[in-house]
C-alpha cells in the first residue's frame, strides 16, 4: 500500500505576519516558515498506519515552498519511506505574493498523484492560511477520489479505510471508505513523534530527496484578493502593567470583584 | 442558498446565523433566499427563516456523510444556480466546501467573517493566519461559495418567520452507489467535568509549550476551585482530554470569568469563549488576536504570572 502525505509551508505565527506595499499578500521575504501543524498530524498518523499494517510512506513537498527541504528531510529522519519535491510552473508567480493558492497546489499535486497514484493520501484538516479552501478536498475533487476530512483515526482494513470524522462538541462518524481516497486529518492518535536535530542533519547528509517535475491538472479557483490588512483594534483589551507581582494584584483584584476570588 | 446543518432533529445554531445573513445578501441583490435540506423532511418547520427550502431525501442522507452529501449538493446547485452558497466553517464546511468549489466550478473563499455586496460584486472579509489578517476577496462570476465563521453573524435574524416555498429535487442515481458508507454514530463521551457549565475556567493554549508544565496551571485551577481547559493545540498534542477543549471543534462555553493562559486566539478558539462575561488574557505576543475580545490583557510571561496568582489565591 502507498500512502502520500503532501507537506505544506507556512508562516510562523508566533512571529509578526508582514503586508506587501500593494496589500494583496503577505511578505514572504522575512518570515520564518514552518511545517503546517496539521501536516505534521497527518505524517504522524500515516507512520502509525504504516507500522501498523506495513505501507510506503512517500511525503511529497512543493520546490517552491520555502523550508522545504528542511521539512522533507524531517519527514524522512522520522521515519517516511520517501521524500518527494515537486517542480514545474512557478505557481508563486502565477499567483502572486499572496503565495501559493490551494488551487495552485492541488492541480500540482493531483498532477504527481494522476502519474503516480496513491491508496491514501492523507493530507492536514487545514492550513492557517488557505484562503480558497481546503486542500484535502480540491485534491480528491480534482483526482474524483472519495474523501473525508476532519479524521481522527485511520485503520486499513483489505480495500478499504475506517476513519473517524469529528463534529463540534466530541459528537463522531466512523466511516469505511473505498480506496483510493483521500484523508484531511484533524489530529493523528498520537502526538507526533519528535525527532533530535541530529538526526534530521543525518538525514540531509544522506541525501535521499527525489525532485520531479510534474504538469499540473486544471483547478478551479478565481477568487480575486483586493486587499489584505491586520485587523483594526477595536475592542481592543485594558492592557494590565507592570511586573508579574503587579499584574497579578489586578488580577487578584478583578475576580475579587466578581466574587470568584474570596477575600 | 445556505446548506443546513442538523444533528438529532435539531437545525444548527450557525445555519440560522447563516439565513439570517442570506436574507441581507438577497435583499441588497434583489433575490431570494434558499436553504438546501439534505435528509429529513420533518425539519422543514425550523426553516421558515428562508423563502424556499430545497429538500432532497434519501437514506443515505440521513446522518452527514461526505460523499453523499456532495453529490446530492451538486445536484442541488445545477438545478437552483444560486449566486452564493453559504457553508459553515464547521466539520461540513472544511469537508465540502472545496470539492464543490471544483466540481460547481466556483470560486470559494474560506474563514468568512464578514460579507456585504459592493455595486453588485459579492465581497467576502476571510480570517487568516489565525486570525492575524484578515483578507477582502471578490468572488466574481455568477456563482461563489463562503464557508462561514461560527458566531459572527446574529441567529436571530435567520429564525423561522413564515412557510417556505418547497421545492423536492430528486436524489441523484450516485447515492445507490457511494464509495463510503456510515458504520456508527458515535456520541461524545462524557467527562470528568463539564466544563460548558463551569462558573469559571482557567484555560491553557500552546503557550504551555510541554505537557509537564500543565503542572503550573492546574495548581492555579486547583486554588481557584475551576475545572481547566485548554484551546486545540494542546487537545490535539494529547496533553488534555477533547472533553476540556474550548472552541468550534470543541465546546461552547460561557462562564463568568475565563482567565486566558498562553492562547493566541484563532478564530476557531474565539468561537467557542468569545460569550464569556469576563475575559482576561495573558500572552507575550501584544499582537496576539486574543486582546481584540479580552476585556483585561497582560503581556507578563504566563509562567512568571501563574506562581504569583497561586500565591494570592492561596492568600
Amino acid at each position: 500500500m502507498r500512502i502520500v502525505v503532501p507537506m505544506k509551508a507556512v508562516p510562523d505565527l508566533v512571529e509578526e505576519i508582514e503586508l506587501t506595499e500593494d496589500e494583496t499578500g503577505i511578505d514572504r521575504e522575512y518570515l520564518t516558515f514552518v511545517l503546517n501543524e496539521w501536516d505534521a498530524q497527518a505524517l504522524e498518523e500515516a507512520l502509525l498506519l504504516r507500522d501498523a499494517s506495513g505501507a510506503e510512506v512517500v511525503t511529497v513537498g512543493l520546490a517552491d515552498d520555502p523550508e522545504i527541504d528542511q521539512i522533507l528531510y524531517t519527514a524522512l529522519a522520522k521515519g517516511a519511506d520517501a521524500a518527494v519535491k515537486l517542480t514545474g510552473a512557478s505557481l508563486t508567480g502565477a499567483s502572486g505574493s499572496a503565495g501559493i493558492r490551494t488551487a495552485d497546489r492541488a492541480a500540482l499535486l493531483a498532477g504527481y498523484l494522476a502519474a503516480q497514484p496513491a491508496d491514501l493520501v492523507i493530507t492536514g484538516v487545514q492550513a492557517a492560511d488557505d484562503l480558497d479552501g481546503q486542500l484535502s478536498s480540491t485534491l480528491a475533487a480534482l483526482l474524483d477520489l472519495p474523501h473525508v476530512s476532519v479524521v481522527v483515526s485511520v485503520e486499513v482494513a483489505g480495500g478499504s479505510v475506517t476513519v473517524r470524522q469529528e463534529f463540534a462538541a466530541g459528537r463522531s462518524h466512523e466511516l469505511q471508505v473505498q480506496m483510493p481516497a483521500v484523508i484531511g486529518i484533524q489530529s493523528a492518535r498520537q502526538a507526533p513523534r519528535y525527532v533530535p536535530v541530529t538526526r534530521v542533519r543525518q538525514a540531509m547528509q544522506a541525501g535521499g530527496l527525489t525532485e520531479l517535475a510534474v504538469s499540473p491538472l486544471v483547478g478551479g479557483g478565481g477568487l480575486v484578493v483586493r486587499r489584505m490588512h491586520r485587523p483594526e483594534a477595536i475592542g481592543q483589551a485594558e492592557m494590565l502593567t507592570g511586573n508579574a507581582a503587579d499584574v497579578a494584584d489586578q488580577i487578584v483584584r478583578l475576580l475579587r470583584a466578581r466574587g470568584q476570588v474570596r477575600g | 442558498m445556505v446548506l443546513a446543518e442538523h444533528t438529532g432533529m435539531r437545525v444548527s445554531e450557525g445555519t440560522y446565523e447563516l439565513i439570517g445573513k442570506a436574507r441581507e445578501l438577497a435583499s441588497a441583490l434583489g433575490g431570494v433566499t434558499e436553504v438546501a435540506l439534505l435528509g429529513p423532511r420533518d425539519l422543514l418547520d425550523q426553516l421558515g427563516g428562508a423563502a424556499i427550502v430545497v429538500s432532497v431525501e434519501h437514506p443515505a442522507l440521513a446522518e452527514y456523510l461526505p460523499e453523499a452529501y456532495e453529490r446530492a449538493m451538486l445536484e442541488v446547485l445545477a438545478q437552483r444556480s444560486p449566486r452564493l452558497l453559504l457553508m459553515s466553517t464547521a466539520t461540513i464546511g472544511l469537508d465540502l466546501g472545496a470539492a464543490l468549489s471544483v466540481h460547481w466550478d466556483a470560486p470559494l473563499a474560506a474563514y468568512v467573517s464578514a460579507l456585504e455586496i459592493d455595486h453588485g460584486a459579492v465581497m467576502a472579509t476571510a480570517q487568516i493566519l489565525g486570525g492575524k489578517v484578515l483578507a477582502e476577496v471578490e468572488l466574481p462570476g455568477e456563482r461563489g461559495i463562503a464557508t462561514v465563521l461560527g458566531g459572527v453573524f446574529s441567529a436571530a435574524a435567520g429564525q423561522p418567520a413564515g412557510s417556505p416555498e418547497v421545492v423536492h429535487i430528486v436524489p441523484p442515481a450516485e447515492l445507490d452507489a457511494l464509495r463510503m458508507s456510515l458504520r456508527q454514530v458515535v456520541e461524545a463521551g462524557g467527562g470528568d467535568v463539564d466544563i460548558s457549565v463551569a462558573d469559571m475556567l482557567v484555560s491553557v493554549g500552546r503557550g504551555i509549550e510541554s505537557q509537564d508544565n500543565l503542572e503550573i496551571v492546574l495548581e492555579l485551577a486547583n486554588a481557584l476551585g475551576c475545572p481547566l481547559s485548554a484551546s486545540r493545540p494542546v487537545v490535539d498534542a494529547g496533553w488534555l482530554p477533547k472533553t476540556r477543549q474550548v472552541g468550534q471543534s470543541g465546546l461552547k462555553v460561557k462562564p463568568r470569568v475565563y482567565l486566558a493562559l498562553g492562547i493566541s486566539g484563532a478564530p476557531e478558539h474565539l468561537e467557542g469563549m468569545r460569550n464569556a462575561e469576563l475575559i482576561i488574557a495573558c500572552n507575550t505576543d501584544p499582537g496576539a488576536p486574543i486582546f481584540r475580545i479580552a476585556h483585561y490583557g497582560t503581556t507578563v510571561d504566563l509562567f512568571d504570572l501563574v506562581p504569583e496568582l497561586v500565591d494570592r489565591v492561596r492568600g
